[in-house]
């Protein structure tokens, strides 16, 4: 619209895989939209090109694990009018959040040859640790139509429409039969929040929690029906290890096994 | 001020965010009158400590884990993991596991490697920051890339369960296999797509190249009778033929002071993996075909111009379209999504072809089938020195070129890559001393 201010977009990254921003390029039928409605001001893996905030929306995807990072965190927060964190990296710290519940120089001491060239923290935290964040976007990776609706609503000034609920009512929509009940396969569906359409038990396996924890899950009756199914306590201390080791239900239910 | 006019003193060059790459990194040159002193590719990844964290896992949750490390190829870290978890247990994946397993790869070297050509590698030979500005100017030549690199994707998603970190790859084959029919549903868009990467071959084969042609050592798989892209024997235009399972005594990872990662080196020295490497290795494992095209578009059997490596790219776009096709053509449905597997305490190790080159993996794992130690070598870590020696050798022959038009350069040298830094499992962030 001629007159009209184009708000701008930025994309950081801090420790994570690069998948989440990557999804946005991966909206190949919408990329061109999106990049017709907003100034892309800052998103290092696609352009060359750096504008200087202040910043309408910016996207952040990784974990902060260093010093540095921590500080840099801080700085796009001032610099940014909105603040959505994407992935199960900002959201709860991803994966590395594995170090969390170890001796992280140990770790060191494991992958390099010179631990004292590394400069960590001990902990792999979530964005919402270190600034307020407007909006939390799950998922390892986010849902690439989801990812679409939190931009265009920010863009909107609207509350995105992202539901709450978890994986189990996305298998029912998608018509595929309980892998748990009827095959046994132990699953995180239950306690996991929707999001992904239900990939898993559509491809035969039990959901593994890449979305995280769904809002007030009951993970202590889920590990009942785990341990009916005869998984052992390692096995389900491990199976809330992963991707979402840092949220707090996952944490809190995994410090019960093992 | 121009201090290329006085070559006496340093000349900085200095890149404190490299655009268009995968992870974050930042380029540090020092030319010295007229020496090249010192070339560094600055790593901020931070280290994420995946080699420390596998350990205690079971196996069978290895490739999930694994595929983490990098959402732009995480099928290259799946097939690796599994390869060498399998080599660990004697088992053979073969038949219409193995053919759905490289149809499952090609699906990520046509999105990846069209994802590199148009938007991170072709902006630079025609001025652009990025690929969205210049749909702007050729809004149909874009639109046809991200309907190449949707195809990819598509695949991906059809045999993996989506396009970044699959969910259907596991040790000893598939959670699901796919009907024929499903196979089928995309055959129509794969021959579109074929189009769009022949018209890319073509397109991109009429760049203006710089001209450099480095004596690389090229290290790349050799597999029995096809194009490598899953798996065979790791050889060198040095002679090397070795299988997988000796590549730690042939390459070693350095942790020096002063660098600020670790350095692949074969026996000591730097050596070049990606396409450029599986290319001159194996051109005479190209259809006949594509031997034709690439003469056609000015390449030959040998090609060592680092910025025709985007040609090359486009070559392996096209071979990943018809491989596909064929694969796709041959498919007939397996009687079991997977092998049977028994864990017990061994070793294994596997490689394969990554987009960017081949990723090494090796497990050991106990009785139980816990993983007891892991080793992941991953592309970038073993390019690093090499794309340090062609920084070194382009500014010492460009000494005159004025400095923004260096960095550019230097830059574009960086791209020529694909560096995958995220994918780096052990990058790590080093202070440098100073000159005072
Ligand atoms: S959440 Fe998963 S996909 Fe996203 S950046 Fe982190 S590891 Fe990658
Ligand atoms: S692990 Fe769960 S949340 Fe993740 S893709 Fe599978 S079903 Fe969806």
């Amino acid at each position: 619209m001629p007159g009209k201010h184009k708000p701008t977009l930025a994309v950081w990254k801090f420790a994570s895989c690069d998948g989440c921003q990557l999804s946005l390029l991966d909206c190949e039928d919408e990329l061109l939209a999106v990049a017709g409605a907003v100034t892309i001001a800052h998103f290092l893996e696609a352009s060359s090109a750096v504008l200087p905030g202040p910043y309408d929306l910016s996207l952040v995807e990784g974990s902060i694990t260093t010093p540095h990072d921590a500080e840099r965190i801080q700085a796009i927060r001032k610099n940014s009018r909105f603040l959505v964190a994407i992935g199960a990296c900002a959201t709860a710290g991803g994966i590395q959040a594995l170090r969390n519940f170890a001796d992280v120089e140990a770790f060191t001491r494991v992958v390099y040859a010179r631990p004292e060239y590394i400069q960590t923290l001990q902990h792999s935290s979530a964005i919402s640790e270190h600034v307020k964040v407007d909006f939390e976007l799950r998922g390892c990776p986010v849902n690439k139509a989801q990812l679409l609706e939190v931009i265009s609503a920010f863009l909107h000034k609207r509350k995105p429409n992202i539901p709450p609920h978890s994986v189990c009512l996305e298998c029912k929509a998608r018509g595929t039969v309980c892998v748990m009940v009827a095959q046994g396969i132990p699953c995180l569906g239950p306690v996991t929040q929707a999001g992904c359409g239900a990939i898993c038990p559509a491809y035969q396996r039990g959901c593994y929690g890449c979305f995280g924890p769904q809002e007030n899950p009951n993970t202590v009756a889920l590990s009942a029906w785990w341990t009916h199914l005869g998984v052992d306590e390692t096995a389900q201390q491990r199976a809330f290890r992963t991707y979402n080791a840092g949220a707090q239900a996952f944490s809190k239910e995994a410090a019960r096994h093992g | 001020m121009d201090d290329s006019a006085k070559p006496r003193h340093t000349r900085t060059i200095r890149v404190g965010n490299l655009a268009r790459v995968e992870g974050e990194g930042a380029l540090y040159v020092r030319v010295k009158g007229n020496q090249v002193e010192e070339v560094r590719l600055d790593i901020f990844e931070p280290p994420r400590f995946f080699e420390a964290f596998l350990r205690g896992r079971n196996f069978a949750e290895v490739p999930d884990i694994t595929a983490r490390i990098c959402g732009i190829c995480p099928v290259a870290y799946q097939m690796s993991s599994c390869q060498a978890l399998e080599a660990a247990l004697g088992l053979e994946v073969g038949g219409q596991l193995k053919a759905l397993r490289r149809l499952l790869y090609c699906g990520e070297w046509i999105e990846s490697h069209t994802l590199h050509i148009y938007f991170l590698h072709l902006p630079d030979f025609l001025g652009y920051p990025d690929a969205v500005r210049l749909a702007q100017d050729q809004p149909e030549r874009i639109k046809r890339a991200l309907q190449l690199k949707k195809t990819g994707n598509e695949l991906m998603t059809l045999l993996g369960g989506r396009e970044i970190h699959p969910i259907n790859v596991k040790v000893g084959g598939f959670y699901r296999v796919p009907r024929k029919a499903e196979l089928l549903a995309v055959r129509d868009k794969l021959e579109q797509a074929r189009e769009i990467a022949l018209e890319t071959v073509r397109f991109v084969a009429g760049l203006n190249f710089p001209d450099l042609k480095p004596d690389y050592t090229f290290v790349s798989l050799r597999e029995e009778g096809a194009y490598p892209i899953l798996q065979g024997r790791i050889v060198s235009n040095r002679g090397l033929d070795i299988p997988v399972s000796a590549f730690e005594q042939h390459f070693q990872e350095e942790h020096v002071p002063h660098s600020n990662a670790l350095h692949a080196t074969l026996s000591g020295q730097p050596y070049l993996v990606g396409p450029l490497a599986r290319y001159n290795l194996n051109y005479d494992l190209l259809p006949a075909p594509l031997q034709s095209l690439a003469k056609e578009v000015g390449l030959g059997p040998v090609c060592r111009n680092p910025f025709q490596s985007i040609v090359v790219r486009a070559l392996e776009t096209l071979y990943a379209c018809e491989e596909a096709l064929r694969l796709m053509g041959e498919y007939e449905e397996p009687d079991a999504p997977s092998l049977p597997v028994v864990p017990k305490a061994a070793t294994g190790a596997g490689c394969s072809e990554a987009p960017r080159g081949i990723l090494y993996h090796r497990y050991q794992m106990d009785q139980q089938g816990l993983i007891t130690e892991a080793k992941i070598v991953p592309p970038t870590s073993q390019n690093q020195k090499m794309i340090e020696e062609d920084l070194r050798q382009f500014v010492a022959a460009h000494l005159e070129l004025p400095k923004p038009e260096l960095t550019l350069r230097c830059e574009q040298t960086i791209r020529n890559y694909d560096p995958c830094i995220s994918c780096a499992t052990h990058f790590l962030r080093l202070e440098m001393e100073h000159e005072t």
